[in-house]
């Protein structure tokens, strides 16, 4: 199964507005940037990407519109907003705080 | 931005729900394809491209509920499906839904409409500039120690208030007239309620005409012109609301008025029968207007705002304390008392309106308890179900939620149907409560749909809560072992079904006791003894023009052809003029000075109140005479110094003697000459209202009534004397066409009109009261009929081991009737104290009136009885065979 840790599904929207900071992108270019990026040792459940961009997007972090792929199809694309990259400085942050933590208690 | 981005999200998903689900699923569907492109890209075959992808994306459908979730609005997909839940439960049993929701529309509706009464006349303010700062300044004797301390003040007492005291910001007065209003164009003549008012009285309401202006200081003096206000309905209903309406004139009395101005449509002060107002200086004499010992008119006062009320009465009473020095020996008071404006209009309605907001408040109460004690039955039913969905994890505030979305359903269908009801209801409350104060302000409006909305979530959460946590309360385990041949499984529901028919029965006693008691005293007043023979007699009155009937003789001549003209119509068998009909009112008193003991304690001057007679009035009304004789023609031609007493003043101020022959002096001059009267009679005593206790009276000959006196026509017939109504006033009018004629009433619609109020808050409390039986009757038989249900197979094995049916009956209402007994020993005490806070309302009777109490408590054991009996009569029925059986 692909399912992440549970430690990873709390920063998926971390790693979301990670992604989304560099490009606007669809759901399917988001959960492959994932992948890739980690070198597939994260492996999202592709399908619990979109209750998390609706929660991003409920919260107004990052913002979609509706405009063509490469090969002409019909797509969401989300982009992050002012508000986003914020939030996406403080993940970060709480998040190397965090790790830090852990990286300290376990080579203790 | 963020907020806007937000809004805009919300908005999206609240207003656009399908497309933005349309939108998700479109943006998953995408997903896979390019999942499968991909994959197929790799080399897989479509087939197994297809399958992988699904398996690494999941569930759609649930995904997509998911991240419904994450939108704002998540909660009302849920709330959805459990409305439907709810509503799809409720259609299956449609009985119970029918009958819950009528008894919440019942209760909810008419607590709905005694608040909207309540709001209007008890809450809201005054609707005067700065109602708060208004109060009304009475005099007090000191004498007077019981029921109303606060009396009326003499128009020159309240001159010298207003002109030495600096306490108020001002001060005006008005009291309480009437007219014959007439027109110069043969209009219809009518008689008009007025009061007559200081100029100043509406500047210190701050009152502003609709139409031209109030009276101006100069008009308000004495011998200065005629001039009248009209109130709004008056100029519609007499005027047809004619713009040009200003500086026309009225006939008041004959006498041509200018009219000022017209008050807007909201000004019904100090009632709605007020019509016209005028001066008060108008028609009157300066010497009337300086007395300090007639006692008529009332005072308002306006604060100042640094000035406390305590201090600035003190400063009047203490000037009032100076002129009963200075008139010592004439009726003038000690005291000033005073209290806010809005306390003295609501005086008469306040207690009978929380009597009758707590009654309401009680039903309500016991509709709630009997809708939960109707879903508590439903609930035992579903207790497995439940348990079942417990088992497959739902959360129990899920199932909590579940069980109260249907009581909430129950009460908004219930609160929007007593909503309705409460309109209709206002609308009767407003015709039918006689004299209430402010009826014109009762209005169902925004602030009452809150409330009744307020009122519908309280009683979702008392009539659903309870249920609710008992339902869901059960163990998994226990709920899903639990056969139905454990017998004591439901146990503690049944407990606490019948807690709750306790409370219900209390409260029907309490409230059946109330009802009791008022009913009982509206019999006594009905049946009280008005002192005279009056099933066939009619009365009218009429008030005969000053300036036309100036003279005597003019009055002795319209007497003598009325009563010459009314005896020739068939079937009237006696006719007399008089003025205070029994019952009617007390229409004011004299004091007079006995001679042989002029002397007399401080303000224990002896009085009596006021009638006139002629010589056929007393036989007339059936009033019996009791010694003496009562007037003759000749008295009656030569307005001799004649007088007749009733039983009770001679009890009180000749007890044991002979009185026939005696003198009395009225007014407080002994060696006033003019004054002296002998007593030629002494007659029956009357009630001049029935509730109040009789009263010292004095009868004078009709033909020594002032000029312009309200006079009385009674005529004894022979059939329905309503019948005669037309014809009487058919000959009045023959006489003098411009004289209107009022209050055409039989005895009986005297007395009825005296205890409309008490028959208004009897028969709705005894409403209240019989509805809350009903509803706790039907509790008693859900209880009982559950609790046997549940027992049968228990009752079966009793039969089976050789219980005789007898037993088993005794046995069912035994259970039965413990929670009754309960209620009923509660509701006893509850009642007594509550018949002792209404006693003001009681009248021959007492707060623990044995009869009352004894009644209402045998009425509800035998509807308690009888709902029991049905369900006991079925348990002792039980065929023990089936009953085994069935397990």
């Amino acid at each position: 199964m692909g399912k992440p840790n549970d430690l990873v599904q709390g920063t998926l929207g971390l790693l979301i507005l990670k992604t989304l900071s560099l490009e606007p992108k669809h759901g399917w270019a988001i959960a492959k940037r994932i992948q890739q990026i980690s070198n597939d040792v994260l492996q999202v459940q592709q399908g619990s990407l979109y209750p998390a961009l609706q929660r991003l997007e409920q919260q107004g972090w990052i913002r979609s519109k509706w405009a063509e792929t490469e090969t002409g199809r019909q797509a969401r694309f989300y982009s992050l907003t002012a508000a986003g990259r914020a939030q996406l400085e403080k993940e970060r942050e709480m998040w190397s705080r965090l790790s830090a933590a852990i990286d300290l208690v376990v080579d203790a | 931005m963020r907020w806007l981005d937000r809004v805009q999200k919300s908005g999206a998903t609240l207003f656009r729900r399908e497309r933005e689900t349309a939108r998700l699923d479109e943006e998953m569907r995408f997903h896979l394809e390019q999942e499968i492109t991909e994959r197929v890209a790799r080399g897989a075959t479509p087939e197994e491209a297809r399958r992988n992808a699904l398996r690494e994306f999941g569930n759609p459908t649930s995904l997509r509920d998911e991240a419904r979730l994450g939108w704002d609005w998540g909660w009302l997909d849920t709330l959805s499906r459990d409305v439907k839940y709810a509503a799809r439960g409720l259609r299956r049993s449609p009985g119970f839904t029918i009958t819950a929701i009528a008894v919440m529309a019942l209760c909810i509706g008419a607590t709905t409409a005694l608040f909207t009464v309540v709001r209007a006349v008890l809450l809201q303010p005054l609707p005067f500039r700065d109602p708060d700062n208004l109060v009304m300044v009475y005099e007090h004797w000191r004498s007077n120690t019981g029921g109303n301390p606060y009396n009326p003040v003499a128009p020159g007492d309240f001159y010298e208030w207003r002109n030495s005291t600096h306490g108020f910001e001002d001060m005006a007065s008005y009291y309480n007239s009437g007219y014959n209003v007439s027109g110069d164009h043969g209009e219809l003549p009518e008689v008009a309620e007025a009061q007559k008012a200081t100029w100043n009285l509406f500047p210190l309401l701050g009152v502003e005409p609709a139409l031209g202006r109030t009276f101006r200081e100069d008009e308000d003096r004495v011998g200065n012109g005629h001039v009248a206000m009209l109130t709004w309905s008056f100029f519609q209903r007499r005027f047809g609301g004619d713009p040009s309406i200003v500086g026309k004139t009225v006939r008041l009395n004959s006498i041509p008025y200018t009219i000022v101005g017209v008050f807007p449509k909201w000004f019904a002060y100090p009632s709605a029968r007020t019509q016209l107002w005028v001066p008060y200086s108008d028609g009157t004499t300066t010497e009337r207007l300086h007395e300090h010992d007639n006692h008529y008119p009332l005072v308002v006062a306006r604060m100042k705002p640094d000035v406390s009320l305590k201090t600035a009465t003190q400063e009047v009473s203490a000037l009032q304390y100076r002129m009963h020095m200075q008139y010592l020996g004439k009726p003038v008071a000690e005291d000033a008392m005073s209290r806010p404006m809005i306390d003295d209009v609501v005086k008469d309605v306040k207690t009978p309106l929380l009597m009758m907001m707590a009654a309401v408040g009680c039903m309500l109460l016991i509709g709630c308890l009997n809708v939960s004690n109707l879903l508590v039955a439903r609930g035992a039913a579903r207790q497995k179900e439940m348990a079942i969905r417990g088992a497959l994890g739902a959360g129990r505030f899920a199932l909590l939620r579940e069980q109260m979305t249907e009581t909430a359903i129950l009460c908004a269908f219930g609160g929007a149907l007593g909503l309705t009801l409460a309109l209709a209801g206002t609308g009767w409350l407003k015709v039918h409560w006689h004299g209430l104060p402010r009826a014109e302000s009762i209005h169902v409006d925004g602030f009452i749909v809150l409330f009744t909305l307020g009122v519908v979530c309280v009683t979702a959460l008392l009539a659903g809560l309870l249920p609710a946590l008992s339902v869901t309360q059960k163990g998994i385990l226990g709920a899903l072992k639990d056969s139905s041949r454990a017998a004591g499984a439901s146990v503690s529901r049944a407990r606490l079904r019948k807690a709750l028919l306790s409370v219900e029965i209390a409260l029907t006693v309490v409230l059946l006791i109330a009802a009791g008691l008022l009913l009982k005293s509206f019999v006594q007043l009905r049946t009280s003894d008005l002192g005279i023979a009056g099933e066939h007699v009619i009365t009218m009155g009429y008030s005969l023009p000053k300036d036309q009937y100036s003279k005597p003789e003019q009055n002795i001549a319209f007497a003598e052809s009325l009563l010459e003209r009314v005896r020739r119509i068939p079937g009237v068998e006696s006719v007399a003029i008089g003025a205070g009909v029994p019952g009617s009112g007390y229409f004011g008193d004299r004091v007079f000075i006995i001679p042989e003991r002029p002397h007399y304690e401080d303000n224990k001057q002896p009085d009596a109140m006021t009638r006139y007679a002629d010589p056929t009035y007393f036989a007339t009304l059936g009033i019996p005479l009791i010694a003496g004789r009562v007037f003759n023609e000749h008295d009656r031609v030569d307005q001799s110094k004649k007088v007749i007493v009733s039983q009770e003043l001679v009890k009180r101020y000749y007890p044991g003697e002979n009185v026939l022959g005696r003198t009395v002096v009225m007014g407080t001059d002994i060696t006033n000459k003019k004054q002296a009267y002998e007593i030629i009679g002494v007659v029956g005593n009357t009630l001049w209202r029935v509730g109040e206790p009789t009263k010292a009276t004095m009868y004078y000959p009709v033909s020594t009534a002032d000029p312009g006196q309200r006079l009385t026509l009674v005529a004894r017939t022979s059939g329905d004397p309503l019948n005669y109504a037309v014809p009487i006033q058919k000959q009045i009018g023959a006489l003098d066409p411009q004289l209107p004629v009022v209050d055409v009433l039989t005895i009986s619609q005297i007395v009825g009109e005296s205890t409309v109020n008490e028959s208004f808050s009897a028969s709705l409390v005894l409403i209240f009261a019989a509805l809350s039986l009903v509803l706790a009757g039907v509790g008693l038989y859900g209880v009982l009929s559950y609790v046997v249900t549940q027992r049968v197979p228990e009752i079966g094995i009793r039969i089976a081991l050789g219980a005789q049916r007898g037993q088993v009956l005794g046995m069912v209402l035994r259970d039965g009737m413990r929670p009754v007994v309960i209620g009923l020993l509660i509701g006893a005490g509850v009642g007594a104290g509550v018949g002792y806070v209404i006693r003001s309302q009681l009248y021959g009777t007492r707060p623990m009136d044995p009869s009352v109490f004894v009644a209402m408590l045998a009425t509800l054991v035998v509807v308690a009885a009888a709902a029991s009996a049905a369900p006991a009569w079925r348990a002792s029925s039980v065929n023990p065979i089936e009953a085994l059986r069935a397990e």
